[in-house]
């Protein structure tokens, strides 16, 4: 991913997000999850962790609203030692902290990469908010916004800046989509229409290895951001 | 009786054309400022479970407390470090102002997010230097101190900034706890402005006699309920706020 | 009972009196502070009311290396106007050596209605000393409103901040008795300890209410107290209470809690 400013350090660079690590090797791929309440993050992560864990150093940085609730899912279920989950406190706010004031989240990116580097990849999930919140620059490289079907197949058409900007767009449950009566098709048209050349995904997370095409794309990025 | 010498006043940065820099004061004091002021509630969402803060009265009986205690303390740091007294010392200053463990790493968790925006905001080797000596964190009113005067500001408005941040944080808090009147609270914030300018006076005041008297002239006025709170509710399990 | 005011000096000095017991080389009382001494222990007895408006009082006692030396009131001492509304002073200074250990456990500060009171504990301690302190302050006597109190107590270690607190009562004090700093309680105290067996043993930070911390509701029984680590060697108890009585309750509560076996 292009950062034009990439030049220009030490001013701008040395208080956000360099590229590089001190002794000059590319460090950790920032990937951010957002999307409304119950689409499907917190499992895409803990998906994602499953099935990358064995291959690449990974950490994950949590935003839940009001409780530790998705870094406690992420610790029950084992997903990946406690030492490399963080969980942020967004004061009632979860878009504030991974847009408008990112310093908590980079905080928390910086002593995992400290406490457990190097790492490969780190996978930031925001708290879930509503359509508009996104991710700042300076926090991650590449964001994922994740709806399901069961949220009505409308949401691609409303769109907003998660639909429209993200790097790529998961719809998520596509299992549950008989039984709430959405049209992928049409969901998928919309997508297009909205994001252009920006890809979308279609899971089910419930079905055997339903993370593999966002995996993939994980994989994909990593290997340009390394390159 | 302090044992260490203040240092030298840092040179003041060239004044904006016209006269000090004002602006400045407004950049460091907006609450959008990127520090990571709001997740916290400076001990507003403990005092709201605890029955003490319900409405604009008790919120500004709150607020009152907290400027006079926690809120001075942190001005007469702050103020300090513009001073020039050296940082260093004012860190430890803080350390024995602040008796609760959970406020001693909030304050140093905002020190540390106020460094990474200051240092972008203003650059300057004073932050530099803070930045390298205390890695995990200053304490936040030194750090904003030491940003204060490397934008150019007087301690009196290092003083000023703590002291309004020590009002509207839980002010703010309250509103989205509460879902109270926001015009009412406003209200609140305008009723605690001379309050406010008579303690930022008083911090001015102490960091200037403690540039020769050494860190005990600074004020160390401390609120009971506060640290009994602010540990009450880093227990918490749910909590909308981070302190 | 109105009087003029007074300025007073009292000095105490332990030293170990080389069979494992205290001497007091120095034992002065002044005016109001009159001292009384059985074996190590010191009870500051009052010999007028005081501190009364306009009262200048001084009290310094050093505990020298290897000593121990405990240090109480009789009774309580209560803070009363003077004849022209004037503020009265009492400054205490503590300085303990090394291996030297200081017991001050005076009685409550009571500040009654239209006095105006500043009290300063400087205390300087060595590296290896060790220290209980206590300060209890009561704002009124029952059912009067408080004169205004301010208290700073401010503790060096090896020459380094170790706690330094000021806590400020009454009319000049805006907020004091409201949710951030009393919450509508009358009593408020410390007890602090220093040790240098904390370098290695930290206490835990620890609620000392019967309430579970979930709901945040105060304690049943009208008061909070908090144990806290301090960023050195040393434990201070925090008590917030309706009455003198149970915030001695909690504070004693709290010494059990950090000093394990007496010393
Ligand atoms: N049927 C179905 N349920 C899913 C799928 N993915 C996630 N869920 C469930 O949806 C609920 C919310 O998921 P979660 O990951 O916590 O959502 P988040 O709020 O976006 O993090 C949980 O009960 C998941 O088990 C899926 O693909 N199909
Ligand atoms: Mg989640």
């Amino acid at each position: 991913m292009h950062r034009d400013h990439d030049e220009e350090y030490p001013v701008r660079h040395a208080y956000s997000t360099p590229t590089t690590r001190a002794d000059g090797t590319r460090r950790a791929l920032r990937v951010g999850l957002g999307g409304p309440v119950g689409s499907g993050k917190t499992a895409t992560v803990a998906a994602l962790c499953r099935s990358l864990r064995d291959r690449l150093s990974i950490a994950v940085v949590t935003n839940d609203i009001y409780t530790t609730e998705d870094a406690e899912f992420l610790l029950r279920n084992a997903v990946l030692p406690p030492e490399r989950i963080a969980a942020v406190e967004t004061g009632a706010c979860p878009h504030t902290a991974i847009r408008d004031d990112i310093s908590a989240n980079l905080e928390a990116v910086e002593d995992l990469e400290d406490e457990v580097g190097p790492l490969d990849l780190v996978l930031v999930e925001s708290g879930g908010d509503n359509l508009t919140a996104t991710f700042s620059k300076a926090l991650v490289d590449a964001q994922v916004f994740v709806i399901d079907v069961a949220g009505g197949d409308k949401i691609p058409r409303k769109g907003g800046p998660g639909v429209t900007t993200a790097d790529l767009l998961v719809v998520n449950k596509t299992d549950l989509a008989p039984l709430v009566g959405a049209d992928l098709e049409v969901m998928a048209r919309d997508a297009k229409a909205q994001r252009g050349d920006l890809p979308t995904l279609f899971t089910a997370l419930t079905a055997p290895d339903g993370i593999a095409p966002v995996r993939e794309w994980v994989l994909a990025r990593l290997d340009a951001w390394r390159a | 009786m302090s044992t260490h010498p203040a240092p030298p006043p840092p040179p003041a940065p060239a004044p904006a054309p016209g006269g000090a820099a004002r602006a400045a004061l407004l950049v460091l004091a907006d609450g959008r400022f990127p520090a990571g002021g709001h997740a916290h509630s400076g001990g507003a969402e403990a005092a709201v479970r605890a029955g003490g803060v319900h409405d604009p009265d008790s919120l500004e009986h709150f607020c009152r407390g907290r400027l006079r205690t926690a809120g001075l303390t942190a001005a007469g740091l702050a103020a300090a470090a513009t001073a020039g007294l050296d940082p260093l010392v004012l860190d430890e200053a803080a350390d024995a102002r602040t008796a609760s463990p959970a406020l001693r790493a909030t304050s140093r968790k905002l020190g540390r997010q106020l460094m990474r925006a200051a240092r972008a905001a203003w650059p300057g080797p004073a932050l530099d230097a803070l930045a390298a000596a205390r890695p995990r964190g200053a304490h936040q009113p030194v750090v904003l101190g030491l940003a204060a005067g490397t934008a150019g500001l007087p301690p009196h408005d290092a003083a000023h900034i703590a002291l309004y941040e020590s009002v509207t944080g839980p002010a703010t808090a309250a509103v989205r706890l509460l879902s109270l009147d926001p015009f009412a609270v406003a209200a609140v914030l305008a009723r605690l402005t001379p309050d406010l300018d008579r303690a930022a006076e008083a911090a001015a005041t102490a960091a200037r006699a403690a540039l020769h008297d050494g860190v005990d002239a600074l004020p160390a006025a401390s609120a009971p309920l506060l640290d009994l709170a602010a540990e009450r509710h880093a227990r918490w399990k749910v909590r909308l706020f981070a302190s | 009972m109105t009087r003029w005011s007074v300025t007073a000096h009292a000095r105490i000095t332990a030293a170990p009196d080389g069979r494992g017991g205290t001497a007091l080389p120095e034992l002065a009382g002044d005016g109001p502070l009159a001292l009384r001494r059985s074996r190590d222990r010191v009870t500051v007895v009052g010999a007028m009311a005081a501190p009364l408006g306009g009262d200048r009082l001084r009290l310094d006692a050093t505990v020298l290396a290897g000593a121990r030396l405990r240090v109480g009131t009789a009774a309580a001492t209560i803070s009363l106007p003077g004849r022209d509304g004037a503020e009265s002073v009492y400054d205490v200074t503590l300085t303990v050596e090394d291996r030297a250990v200081l017991h001050w456990l005076p009685e409550p500060l009571i500040a009654a209605a239209g006095s105006r009171l500043r009290t300063t504990t400087r205390v300087e301690l060595a590296e290896g000393a060790r220290l209980v302190l206590r300060e209890e302050q009561v704002l009124g006597r029952s059912g009067e409103q408080p004169g205004a109190l301010s208290t700073r107590l401010t503790v060096r270690r090896a020459g380094r901040p170790l706690l330094d607190q000021e806590l400020s009562f009454g009319q000049a004090a805006p907020g004091w008795d409201g949710p951030a700093v009393l919450g509508g309680r009358r009593a408020v105290g410390q007890l602090l300890v220093v040790d240098p067996a904390f370098e290695d043993k930290p206490v835990a930070a620890r609620l000392l209410d019967r309430d579970d911390g979930l709901d945040g509701s105060h304690a049943s029984d009208g008061g909070d107290a908090l144990v806290t680590p301090l960023a050195g060697p040393a434990a201070l108890v925090t008590a917030v209470a309706r009455d003198a009585l149970t915030l001695r309750r909690l504070l004693d509560e709290g010494q059990r809690e950090v000093v394990g076996a007496p010393w």
